[in-house]
């Protein structure tokens, strides 16, 4: 079992939308959230996902593809 | 020995002990070292500072390593240099320049990575790792060939094998991954997991971060223990712009110099600025941005330390700007052609943003700035190819004075 640490960031249009339910209920993923601020035109969500690494990879994709933005906690995105 | 203490998360004060830890385990934000400040008062002076080495390692007490046998290829003490010239140009009279280009490999990383393999090899690592193609992964793989470890450097697979060349010259493990950087960093995030390695900037994080520190210790000594009035830095992550702050703190807690009254102001580059959007925004939250800039060294769509950056820059009465690419260029073409100084394109984001600053009045003329320059121009230096202009003469000297124009 893997665990990977994501941040969901919300579009206002998807704030309505119970993304994190569906991809514990369409996936073998465990979700955690420990911390979020959800407003009603942005919201966002540290959370850790637990799962077969395929699983992760599947409902990370599902969840990008639904217009939510995904990134890692760890690490930094640097080109340079 | 070390008066760190232990690690903290900034978020929701959980500790933990001075481990390989990459993120608080409760709510998933970066730690901070601890120090015991009290013990460091005890033994810290002007005095004894100014009789270290004229590296970074003068400041070994504020660090936190435990060691004698540092890792150092001789960073830090660069030059602060009043740069009257541009001031002129600006309108500032009290303009100092910080030139971090001078070290070793030719960024300011080098502080950080310095720390950061000093503490792996504490921790009983033999292998580095990082993900990226420019300063960190020069840094990296400089500091792992003089700790005589192993080094493993991931970038995306189209990086071109040219950028590469200043990170080859040191032999570490080049792994190209057929992906995005997203792809990288989460690869590496795994590879974090499953394998006793240093990651710089995943589980060394903590130490990595404290290297930073140095450039604001060294401005208070080198101004002569004081701090400036203003600080103009260049934030990607925001660890730098936050360790500086941090280092002027520290020097104040410990009576070395006064209070800190220094208005903190963060550049970063139009194409990737969730911070500079944030404080302008009056937001709480730096919200993501996917990057778009030739100023690849900040472009940092993420910023790990966002929010913290961006509380330095409110409690500090000090600001945010942007600059867009063709600002950072003409930046970068400012501070050559007035102090001589060839600084990449973030050091432009820096100048245009010290601009700005200026005309609108936020810097007053007569207060001491400083303008940090994090990284030197020729490693990326393609993207102002177009100042190569020259004059063609035959081999005689009418010619030359028929071009030039100048009397023989």
């Amino acid at each position: 079992m893997a665990k990977r640490q994501v941040m969901f960031t919300f579009p206002r249009k998807l704030i309505q939308e119970p993304i994190i339910y569906e991809l514990s209920h369409k996936f073998e993923v465990m979700t955690n959230i420990r911390r979020a601020d959800v407003t009603e035109d942005r919201g966002w969500v540290v959370l850790e996902l637990e799962g077969e690494d395929k699983e992760i990879d599947a409902g990370v994709a599902w969840v990008k593809e639904k217009g939510v933005r995904v990134d890692p906690i760890v690490g930094d995105i640097v080109e340079g | 020995m070390s008066y760190a203490t232990g690690l903290r998360c900034r978020k929701c004060g959980q500790e933990y002990p001075l481990q390989p830890i990459k993120v608080c385990d409760f709510c998933l934000s970066p730690l901070e070292v601890n120090y015991d400040y009290k013990a460091m008062a005890g033994v810290l002076s002007r005095r004894k500072i100014s009789k270290g080495p004229f590296t970074m390692w003068r400041y070994r007490d504020l660090l936190p390593v435990e060691s004698k046998g540092e890792i150092d290829i001789g960073t830090g003490f660069t030059p602060l240099l009043k740069a009257d010239n541009l001031g002129h140009e600006l309108g500032l009279d009290e303009l100092y320049i910080k030139n971090d280009c001078l070290n070793p490999t030719y960024s300011f990383k080098d502080r950080a990575v310095s720390v950061a393999v000093t503490k792996a090899r504490e921790f009983g690592f033999d292998t580095l790792a990082c993900a990226s193609t420019g300063n960190l992964a020069a840094s990296v793989a400089a500091h792992a060939a003089k700790a005589n470890m192993k080094a493993y450097v991931f970038v995306p697979a189209n990086v071109e094998p040219g950028k590469l060349v200043g990170v080859a010259i040191y032999k570490p493990n080049l792994v190209t991954v057929d992906g995005s950087y997203d792809d990288v960093n989460r690869l590496c995030a795994e590879l974090a997991q499953r394998y006793n390695w240093g990651f710089i900037n995943i589980n060394l994080r903590p130490y990595y971060a404290e290297g930073s520190k140095t450039l604001g210790f060294e401005v208070a000594e080198q101004l002569g223990w004081r701090s400036p009035d203003c600080v103009v830095a260049p934030a990607a992550s925001g660890l730098l712009f936050t360790r500086i702050w941090k280092g002027l703190q520290e020097l104040s807690t410990l009576k070395l110099i006064g209070p800190v009254n220094t208005h903190m102001y963060l550049t970063q580059a139009s194409g990737s600025s969730p911070i500079v959007h944030a404080f302008e925004a009056g937001s709480l939250h730096v919200h993501p941005v996917t990057p778009k800039t030739i100023v690849t060294s900040i472009a940092i769509g993420n910023p790990a330390d966002g929010y913290h950056a961006l509380m330095v820059a409110r409690q500090s009465g000090g600001g945010a700007s942007s600059a867009t690419d063709e600002e950072a260029i003409e930046g970068m073409k400012l501070l050559a052609q007035t102090e001589g100084i060839f600084a990449e394109a973030a050091g432009g984001v820096v100048i245009a943003g010290l601009k700005k600053l200026a005309a609108a009045g936020a810097i007053k003329k007569d207060q001491l700035t400083v303008a940090f320059i994090t990284g030197a121009g020729p490693r990326t230096q393609e993207i102002v190819s177009d100042v190569v202009h020259t004059f063609h003469v035959q081999p005689n000297l009418e010619s030359f004075n028929e071009v030039l124009g100048v009397q023989v």
